[in-house]
């Protein structure tokens, strides 16, 4: 069972930045709440404010604090807090359901086996299990348009490693604590792998160069070696994904 | 249109501007300038706007010539800088011919020299700016054989120096509390404060790494903490438990705890400081922050003030060390 909601808590962060915390550990309400809670702060157009961002589960802003004094701009953040159930809103509008062909286990992903003892299954079980999971970009960060999705069954509530993979390729998908990360670029990572894909996160020579935005839903549908081998080869496909509007 | 030829980069030369906000929300940090207050520095001393890109050269600079007459301005960490043999000033603008040989060599102290153009440098734009973001990959370290086209230019004034304190040696960075400065218990803060600390060689765009004289600052509790936005100037203390001061193209979140962030206004001296260099942190409150920052915003719009004509061409001054341009500042280029 998790716990109830705690209400949100405002912090200072940097000397031009408050962040607004629906909870101190992920829950699908206080990440709804940090979404819908940053688009209602878009919305205000505060003038001092000059940019914001959701992660987890906290509403970043970025102000000019000579602009706007910090008491001030924490009086209209608890105004606004106080106008609604932010716990309770819906998942954003505009979203799109994304269907990224992926190749589990081998040496796509060499820790499926270690990562599905962990959570209690077979290595065809867990690619069942993973394959089929609706997920849901939960946040961007890190590097440009790279994904943490959530959220798997609490049986994939596995650790983190406790040494770190030196690199895992761009377009890799590792686990851990509930939740996918798709790699956007090569990199270290304390998460297990246990797939590929030759989805790209971040594509610069695009008009618009994040592929995904927070609240979109992706399935990591599997696909063999070969099948990935194509994918790979064409280039005038994102890795073989599909897209369509989410209702 | 003008063009600046590179004729051969340093290692870090690359085109910088003030960054490109507002994609944080997607995962891509800011960036621009590692130092902001010389990218200032050099559009006063060319009396143009500081959001026009200028060449920031890490440790050292490079050849370079030019296509046409132009305005230059040199700030930053000290280089040695010449015009076809002749020193140059620090700190100063001055006109290059056309076609003349612009020489930069390694910084004498501090880590990051700049080199504005008069008109700013007008090569193509990303999300709305020029900054090149070597940790994501858009853009590039610049080579020889690379044409930087350059804005038209609507100044004529050069012969300009401007006194700049030292913040290129280290010394006292003051810090806020931050997200997660309550879980260091109050020892460790006060420990904190009076630890003398060490750049170490681990340093670039994204962050410098401090080495502690002494025991780290690593917490127990560290590994579980949410992952969270992080800003500029933000203290993580990993594991080892010795610091890294993000810097403009950090990672855009971070699950290491936060023992506090620096001022805006002394960043560029963290930025600044060399391997080796010495850093000491002192917290303030929220009160003495916002007075620090007003302060120096106040005098880095004000900077163009402060700007006055060099007392003799330095072209002429065969020593320039035996020179004392304006009072308390001696310009860095000695004489070969």
């Amino acid at each position: 069972m998790q716990s109830l909601d705690p209400s949100p808590q405002i912090h200072a962060l940097g000397l031009t930045g408050l962040l607004v915390r629906f909870s101190d550990h992920l829950t699908d309400a206080a990440n709804r709440a940090a979404i819908a809670f940053r688009a209602a702060v878009e919305a205000e157009a505060w003038p001092g404010v000059e940019e914001t961002s959701s992660s987890l589960a906290a509403t970043y802003l970025r102000f000019d604090p000579l602009r706007l004094s910090h008491q001030d701009l924490t009086a209209k953040l608890r105004a606004l807090l106080a106008q609604a159930d932010w716990y309770a809103a819906p998942a954003p509008s505009g979203r799109r359901l994304w269907r990224i062909p992926t190749v589990y286990g081998g040496a796509h992903g060499p820790q499926l086996a270690e990562a599905a003892g962990l959570a209690g299954q077979s290595e065809a079980e867990a690619v069942a299990t993973l394959s089929r999971a609706r997920m849901r970009v939960l946040t961007l960060g890190f590097a440009p348009g790279q994904p943490y999705l959530g959220e798997l069954p609490e049986q994939w509530n596995i650790p983190r490693q406790n040494s770190v993979t030196p690199q895992v390729p761009a377009g890799a998908l590792v686990v851990a604590v509930r939740q996918f990360v798709l790699f956007a670029n090569p990199s270290p990572t304390g998460w297990r792998h246990i797939g590929q894909t030759a989805f790209r996160c971040f594509r610069a020579e695009c008009a618009d160069p994040f592929t995904l935005r927070a609240g979109d839903e992706v399935e990591f549908c599997a696909v063999t070696p070969a099948e990935f081998a194509n994918l790979q080869a064409d280039s005038r496909s994102n890795g073989g994904a599909s897209v369509e509007p989410l209702a | 249109m003008t063009a600046l030829l590179v004729l051969s980069a340093g290692a870090g030369v690359t085109v910088q501007d003030q960054g490109r906000p507002g994609h944080i929300g997607l995962g891509l940090s800011c960036g621009g300038a590692a130092d902001r207050l010389a990218l200032a520095e050099g559009a006063a001393l060319l009396r143009q706007s500081p959001d026009l890109a200028a060449l920031e050269m890490a440790g050292f600079g490079g050849s370079f010539t030019a296509t046409g007459p132009l305005r230059i301005a040199l700030t930053g960490a000290p280089m040695r800088a010449t015009l076809d043999g002749a020193p140059l000033a620090w700190n100063a603008s001055h006109a290059l011919p056309s076609g003349a040989r612009l020489e930069i060599g390694g910084a004498q102290s501090g880590v990051y020299g700049y080199l504005s153009v008069g008109g700013g440098f007008a090569t193509e734009t990303f999300l709305g700016a020029r900054a090149t973001h070597l940790a994501v990959g858009i853009g590039r370290g610049l080579a020889a054989g690379d044409r930087l086209p350059i804005g038209a230019d609507t100044g004529d004034v050069v012969g300009l120096g401007l006194a700049v304190a030292d913040r290129f040696n280290g010394g006292r960075v003051r810090v806020i509390a931050s997200l997660q400065t309550a879980l260091f218990p109050e020892a460790e803060i006060a420990r904190f404060q009076a630890t003398p600390f060490h750049r170490d060689a681990r340093a670039n765009r994204q962050g410098v790494r401090l080495l502690p004289d002494g025991d780290g600052f690593g917490l127990a509790s560290g590994q579980s903490i949410l992952s969270e936005i992080i800003t500029p100037g933000d203290i993580q203390i990993p594991g080892d438990g010795a610091p890294f001061v993000l810097l403009p193209e950090a990672q855009t979140t971070g699950g290491y705890p936060r023992i506090g962030t620096v001022l805006p206004a002394d960043l560029p001296l963290v930025a600044q400081c060399p391997a080796g260099g010495a850093l000491r942190f002192a917290f303030v409150t929220l009160e003495e922050a916002m007075a620090l920052h007003r302060t120096y915003q106040t005098a880095t719009a004000q900077l163009s003030r402060h700007c006055a004509p060099l007392l003799r061409d330095p072209r002429d001054m065969p020593d320039l060390l035996s020179y004392q341009l304006i009072s308390g500042m001696i310009t860095g280029t000695e004489d070969a």
